[in-house]
């Protein structure tokens, strides 16, 4: 069976096609799992106010702000579960929060 | 050509450790394991084997670190006794539903309390159900021979289960015999090298071990434990036959000792079958057909092949080491009870306990068991079930008669 | 090891969205601190304690780890990892594997003062090359916020409740750190979530990169348990910080280092007013019980920094 694709396994697959001693092979298989549908709040990025000073990266509890070339990129919506420590931190109001997803 | 040695039940399965040499041994001293982690200490501190051994602060750290290790992709080991497996248990749990095929030298002692150092069967009895292999063996040579083969079963694909080999506390652990011992190079070849799949430490690809698992999966994975513990049956058997073809000595679930004409027998664990054994001898000499099943296997249990193995007699004595405070037996009595409903309802048994907490248990008690299980058949005498054997006093049991 | 904010952030993520832990946890962002510390290409063993951070980042099938990964149980993450990273010296020794791994366990405060501490201890004691990091939220978040030994004083908790004839939990929290800095080992760290995660991070890699037994004791707030808007978790950090209740200091190789002095001390009115955790403490009549805390602050910051002083 394909231990590394955990796509096969779900809560209807049969005994013989969950991983031996429920071992899973692989890595980061959570981002699977969308945890964006939490949100009851959503940050916004306004990246013209950005300065990339990058220090909203690090207290994301989601790792959803996302880092290329040294310059953050829009949030992974997907995962992030609206905080709001984001928002707090940036020292440029680039992030605000809005209600609702 | 055999090595022949003397050696006591420790040091035989010391020696058969340095033959294997796995690559990490965690232990914590309890008495009368205690020897094992010491002999091996003294092997790695002569340069006479090259597994790390981890020296923890307390047997749940042992089994703690042996999972590890063993996740890690090391073949690991550790050694206890009595309380030291109860402070594991939780433990032995974990390692089966890893699926981490390991190895436990156990010397079965007591539980307390009262704190007690002698031998019954109480402390593996009582992890009968945790998900370990559980192999038992009545002397030396067979707690030697029984370790040789453990990692071929436990490691085997189609099993993947951790493993508990089992001799009893003193009488086997400390009693000095004479000994067959394979060569080194046998043993290596037998054994082989521990490659398994997936492991902490693959570089191609890392692993995750022990998740939060929610229901709709448990169940499932409870399955799959279960399946590879009927597997081990089969892996047991031709593991058991291959070590006959290298060293003259095979081994399958059981013993049968005269059993195959025997009207009354035993159903016994561990070193008091060489006492019953000696009991049928003297019996045979005097025409009862009387004979024995000593059973090696517990886990998984062989159900079928015991009861037919026992099907042709009239009465047989299940004995237990290990009380089970249901006031109806112990854990031996219940399992061989339930397979000879199964599979030969005509076998009238009896469950008895002995032992307990290093009890003596004697040739001549065994004969009167005997003679008792005739009585029943033959004369119609009331059969004192469930009652301790060798206990001052009169006794808890339920009076069994032919007629109820 | 100079600290380059940007290029560390500019490295690839070690632990994966996804997992369950709740909005605004302190724990993963405490996590993600510390495996940022490994250097790129070196290869990890993450080890955990049950609680809430295991439940939430290993549920089958989801793993929220990049690299190899190990739950075990509640009290044992010590005992776990030892037998790990003996392996990976045997199996090195051996020739079996020739990567380089780093070896890192979390466990919360539950699974580290209290139930885990002889696991822990015995592990520190035996040096064994890896780090166990506590991310210290100051009760047994997972089962609902009951007190740990690392929960202060006067602490509301569900099996401390405030009440009437109840003021919260009645003892002071263990020193850990202290405790563990008695053990001899190579190195202990005390740190939080503060501004750029210099002071976290240049700890997790002395850690990491001492050879020997290291443990580091990380502040890393739970709005749920603490009762605070998730958004202010690094301002919590700061205060805690700032007040002295949280102090930062390491021990490397015995000697005692304090990495930071507020240049005026803040009230401890300051750290617990805004936590829901301590409201009963600023009712009329309980002025003393603030005084008791501040004294309890003042005198451990005392010894400190007469440990510090001195070496």
């Amino acid at each position: 069976m394909a231990a590394t694709d955990i796509s096969k396994i779900t809560e209807k697959s049969e005994w013989q096609d969950l991983t031996v001693g429920n071992q899973i092979y692989g890595s980061g298989t959570s981002k699977a799992f969308h945890t964006g549908e939490w949100r009851t709040q959503t940050p916004v990025f306004a990246a013209d106010k950005c300065k990339q000073c990058l220090l909203c990266v690090p207290v994301c509890p989601d790792s959803s702000i996302p880092v290329e070339d040294c310059k953050r990129q829009d949030f992974d919506y997907e995962h992030c579960k609206g905080c709001g420590i984001c928002a707090k931190v940036c020292p440029f109001n680039a992030i605000s929060m809005k209600e609702g997803q | 050509m055999a090595i022949r040695e003397r050696l006591s039940g420790n040091e035989a399965i010391s020696f058969a450790i340095k033959q294997v040499n796995p690559d990490v041994m965690p232990a914590f001293p309890i008495t009368p394991s205690t020897e094992i982690p010491q002999y091996v200490a003294n092997y790695i501190a002569n340069g006479e084997m090259d597994t790390d051994f981890i020296p923890v602060e307390s047997e749940h750290s042992s089994m703690s670190a042996t999972i590890g290790a063993s996740a890690a992709g090391a073949r690991a080991l550790t050694a206890t006794s009595s309380c030291g497996l109860a402070l594991m248990w939780e433990e032995l749990y974990v390692a089966a539903s890893n699926r981490l095929p390991l190895a436990l030298c156990l010397v079965n002692r007591a539980l307390s309390g009262p704190i007690n150092i002698n031998c019954d069967h109480s402390d593996s009895m009582g992890a009968r159900d945790t998900g370990f292999i559980q192999i038992y063996a009545e002397n030396n040579q067979e707690v030697y021979d029984n370790f040789i083969q453990a990692y071929r079963i436990s490691e085997h694909k189609d099993v993947r289960l951790p493993i508990m080999i089992c001799q009893d506390g003193f009488i086997t652990s400390h009693a000095v015999e004479n000994i067959e011992l394979l060569e080194d190079d046998k043993v290596k070849n037998f054994v082989g090298e521990y490659e398994p799949e997936n492991y902490l430490l693959n570089a191609e690809q890392p692993m995750a071990v022990g998740p939060y698992a929610v229901s709709n999966y448990y169940m499932e994975t409870k399955m799959a434990q279960n399946t590879a513990m009927e597997n081990a049956k089969q892996v047991i058997l031709d593991v058991g036959k291959e070590f006959g073809e290298i060293s003259g000595r095979s081994y399958g679930f059981f013993e049968e000792y005269r059993l195959e004409d025997a009207d009354y027998a035993f159903v016994i664990i561990g070193s008091a079958a060489g006492t019953s054994k000696d009991a049928v001898d003297r019996l045979r000499d005097q025409g009862m057909k009387v004979g024995l099943l000593k059973l090696r296997v517990f886990r998984p249990f062989p159900d079928e092949e015991i009861a037919k193995a026992l099907s042709h007699c009239k009465a047989v004595a299940i004995m237990d080491r290990c009380e089970g405070f249901r006031s109806k037996g112990g854990p031996l009595g219940a399992e061989v009870k339930a397979a000879l409903y199964d599979y030969a309802k005509n076998v009238t048994a009896f469950n008895l306990i002995y032992g307990l907490g290093g009890r003596d248990f004697t040739v001549e008690e065994a004969e009167n068991i005997f003679k008792e299980l005739a009585g029943y058949i033959e004369e119609g005498k009331p059969f004192e079930e469930y009652r301790y054997v060798g206990l001052r006093g009169e006794s808890f049991s339920i009076t069994r008669t032919k007629s109820n | 090891m100079s600290y380059n904010f940007k290029q560390e952030m500019n490295k690839p993520e070690r632990l994966a969205p996804g997992h369950r832990m709740c909005a605004g946890c302190g724990g993963t962002i405490a996590v993600r601190a510390v495996l940022r510390a490994l250097h790129e290409g070196d290869k990890a063993v993450i080890g955990n304690a049950t609680g809430c951070l295991e439940v939430s980042t290993f549920m089958y099938p989801y793993t929220a780890y990049e690299d190899s990964y190990i739950h075990n149980a509640f009290e044992n993450a010590g005992a776990t990892m030892s037998g790990v990273e003996t392996a990976y010296n045997v199996l090195k020794r051996k020739g079996k594997i020739d990567d380089t791994y780093k070896f890192i366990t979390f466990g919360g405060d539950g699974g580290t003062y209290d139930i885990g501490l002889q696991s822990l201890s015995g592990a520190m004691e035996r040096n064994h090359d890896f780090v166990y990091v506590c991310y210290d939220n100051g009760a047994y978040m997972n089962t609902g916020i009951q007190r740990s030994s690392a929960t202060p004083m006067y602490a509301d908790t569900t099996t401390t409740p405030v009440g009437s004839q109840s003021n919260g939990k009645m003892q002071n929290r263990k020193d850990l750190a202290t405790i563990l800095a008695a053990h001899d080992i190579p190195y202990v760290g005390q740190s939080t979530l503060l501004g750029n995660f210099k002071d976290i991070h240049t700890k997790a890699e002395k850690a990491i990169y001492t050879e020997g037994a290291a443990f580091l004791n990380i502040m890393a707030p739970c709005p749920r348990g603490w009762r605070y808007p998730t958004e202010d978790i690094m301002e919590i950090c700061r205060l805690g910080v700032e007040t002295c209740y949280w102090p930062l200091f390491e021990v490397d190789h015995g000697k005692w280092i304090l990495n930071y002095e507020p240049k005026k001390k803040l009230p401890i009115e300051d750290f617990l007013r805004p936590q829901g955790r301590f409201k009963h403490l600023f009712k009329k009549g309980n002025e003393d019980l603030i005084v008791q805390f501040q004294e309890e602050v003042d005198r451990r910051w005392e010894d400190l920094l007469y440990r510090c002083a001195r070496d």
